[in-house]
């Protein structure tokens, strides 16, 4: 079977397991949706306030709730053994995982960004930010997959890799952050953000190629 | 050496764990027909030397050579397979589900899905959920993808675990069946097997050092 | 590997055999030691005592002798480990390997250093203990970068596979340095945040920038000394049943 046929087999094999398992789906979600809850009650619910603070906001609780959702990427492959069937196919380990890594992205990352809408209207996001966020969150959001991947790689073999992931996955999320934040920022105030943008399409390309080998090699480390 | 026939040489392989030596000067040649056996006490590396066959871990020292190459650099891999102490099958698929899955990850073998189950007595299982398979059953379907995907090499680490006296015998003919095609089997086990038609070398791992 | 000429490779070979690397580091840390001692001395003097009060901070700029020459050795160590890392995968090396894991704590103790010293000079110009300025907030990026490795060793069992982890880590991490730099010193300059002392090496006095220079060559030796001193151990914690091992515990009795 070719590479590609390999690749959408697996792509195809995550999106069934994950809809099998679709209770455990929604959980990021309402991580998401509760973190965003919760800003409004400690900071009080002053919609100036709210306003400035809604692009990082939103933004860092998605970081937070793709964190969560991270531990699932490997961890039932490596239980059950199907890790290993992968690293001995004759296909690149890496195109796998890539597969791997899509499918993730579709089954975490995009709720996400369908459910953004609501929350800036929890937070009364202006308007003009809206498609903003969603392009944001549309380029971002894989990047948190796929950065993600590698940390999950390192740590899928230990037992309570839980804190540690967070702690090697979060400075590496923060240029994300960085732009895509201020990308909604601006253009909640109506300025151009085609700098922003542009910047986050070149991190994603970046990641897309990147990101792929240390996953597997992590992953052949942590079969060990 | 004949390049173009498959074959599997380990010359001088050694293994340390945690600062403790498992076994060194490890010499070792399987050809075609060829059944090994890997025995010694639990933790003498039977695992670890498995693991190293199965390019997972590294040797310390020492080379693993497939057709005369380093395993890394040949075809080894298109051309083995291996079914370990975890079945390597997704709890939430069908049988069938998953042997289509092995399947288009690897080069597919000398058996379709079906004459597989056949083989392994778990015909009209297709599109039974893993998770309601026996322990037996979920053994005996990790045996039928070694029959679905192309390979001359068999790994396996303790394969009659969970099986009874039928299900002894199955391995056992299935083993005697794909060796008698050329291919090769390498095994651990603890148990004391009869194996008493096939080319059969063992080696005992608390003796290599 | 091939491409590299087999009396290299021996050459490698022997020097990165452990109980070689052993004696080696013995011998050379004395005179690192006395070199970095004597720098020291010609930094601190020059930087503290005979170098100029600066016109406008007065004398609480001095703290850059230890504040600069801190935050380069951070990401100078960081850089090296990324190396070791590359050489430990790619050949397998068990030195590259110790050597990148006994150069973590010493990174992450200077990253530290140039935080506090950074915060320390911060105070008497924004009267606060913190601020988000630019250099600080990388520093301090920087700092998780370096826990994570420390942490991640620290966690997986085998050690062997640990060091293959933080070399992936490590490499990861480099790639990363660069990019996390930029995109914080961009949001930096959004929010117009306050900097910790505008220093740029080409603007500096030669008299301020001389014991500049000599401590951030005295900090290299001290890394030396200190690298060299936790590889040694961490030599001997992992091949402890070795046999050069025993030999060096039975001669020292």
């Amino acid at each position: 079977m070719s590479l590609t046929s390999a690749f959408l087999a697996i792509v195809r094999r995550d999106l069934l397991l994950a809809f099998r398992r679709r209770a455990e789906m929604a959980n990021p979600l309402f991580f998401f949706v509760l973190v965003v809850t919760l800003f409004p009650l400690a900071v009080g619910a002053q919609p100036n306030l709210l306003q400035t603070m809604a692009p990082g906001v939103i933004w860092v609780s998605a970081l937070l709730a793709a964190l969560l959702s991270l531990d699932g990427m490997f961890r039932s492959d490596f239980e059950d053994g199907s890790l290993e069937q992968m690293l001995l196919s004759r296909h690149s380990l890496s195109i796998l995982v890539l597969g791997k890594i899509f499918a993730h992205w579709l089954v975490t990352g995009v709720p996400l960004m369908l459910i953004a809408p609501l929350l800036a209207l929890f937070l009364g996001l202006q308007d003009t930010a809206m498609s903003t966020l969603w392009l944001t969150l549309l380029l971002g959001t894989p990047m948190l997959s796929l950065i993600g991947a590698i940390g999950v790689a390192l740590t899928v073999g230990l037992r309570r890799g839980g804190m540690i992931l967070s702690l090697l996955v979060l400075p590496l999320y923060i240029p994300l952050l960085i732009f895509a934040s201020n990308a909604v920022e601006r253009a909640a105030s109506g300025l151009p953000v085609t700098a922003q943008l542009n910047i986050l399409l070149a991190m994603l390309s970046l990641a897309v190629v990147l990101t792929p080998w240390p996953t597997a090699a992590a992953l052949k480390m942590s079969v060990n | 050496m004949d390049l173009s026939r498959p074959a599997l040489t380990a010359k001088n392989l050694s293994c340390s764990r945690d600062e403790r030596l498992l076994f060194s000067g490890l010499n070792f040649e399987l050809l075609p027909g060829q059944l090994l056996l890997l025995e010694g006490s639990n933790g003498s590396g039977k695992t670890s030397l498995l693991r190293i066959l199965c390019g997972f871990r590294d040797a310390d020292e020492g080379e693993l050579l497939w057709r005369g190459e380093a395993i890394g650099d040949s075809d080894y891999f298109s051309e083995m397979a291996y079914v370990g102490h975890a079945d390597g099958s997704k709890r939430e698929l069908s049988v069938a589900e998953n042997l289509r899955f092995a399947l288009a990850i690897n080069s597919p073998g000398h058996y379709s899905i079906d004459q597989a189950l056949q083989k392994v007595r778990l015909s009209g299982f297709d599109d039974n959920p893993v998770q309601t398979l026996s322990a037996g059953q979920k053994r005996r379907l990790s045996l039928a993808r070694l029959l679905i995907t192309h390979n001359h090499l068999w790994i396996l680490d303790e394969p009659f675990t969970s099986l009874d006296k039928g299900g002894v015998e199955l391995i056992e003919n299935l083993m005697i069946d794909h060796t008698k095609q050329g291919g090769m089997v390498i095994l651990t086990s603890h148990q004391d097997l009869s194996l008493q038609h096939l080319d059969l070398q063992r080696i005992h791992l608390d003796t290599c050092h | 590997m091939s491409i590299i000429p087999a009396a290299v490779s021996r050459f490698f070979h022997r020097t990165a055999s452990s109980p070689h690397f052993y004696a080696l580091a013995d011998r050379f840390i004395p005179w690192l030691l006395v070199i970095f001692l004597v720098l020291l001395g010609f930094g601190l003097y020059g930087g503290l005592y005979q170098a100029p009060a600066d016109y406008q901070q007065g004398e609480s700029y001095r703290i850059i002798y230890i504040h600069v020459p801190a935050a380069w050795m951070s990401l100078f160590i960081y850089v090296l480990m990324a190396i070791m890392g590359a050489i430990a995968l790619i050949w397998h090396m068990k030195l590259a390997e110790v050597m990148l894991i006994s150069s973590a704590p010493i990174g992450a103790a200077f990253t530290f250093i140039a935080l506090v010293t950074g915060s320390l000079w911060g105070k008497p110009m924004w009267g606060t203990w913190w601020v988000w300025d630019a250099r600080l907030t990388s520093e301090l990026i920087l700092l998780f970068l370096y826990l994570g490795i420390i942490s991640l060793y620290g966690a997986i069992e085998d050690k062997r596979s640990a060091a293959r982890a933080v070399s992936i880590l490590a490499l990861v991490g480099v790639v990363n340095i660069p990019i996390i730099h930029y995109s914080v010193q961009w949001w930096n300059t959004l929010h117009q945040g306050p900097t910790v002392g505008k220093m740029g090496k080409s603007s500096m006095h030669p008299s301020m920038l001389v014991p500049l220079l000599e401590m951030a060559m005295a900090f290299k030796f001290y890394y030396g000394v200190v690298v060299l001193q936790t590889a040694k151990l961490e030599l001997l914690k992992r091949e402890s049943t070795a046999q050069w091992v025993k030999n060096l515990t039975e001669t020292s009795e």
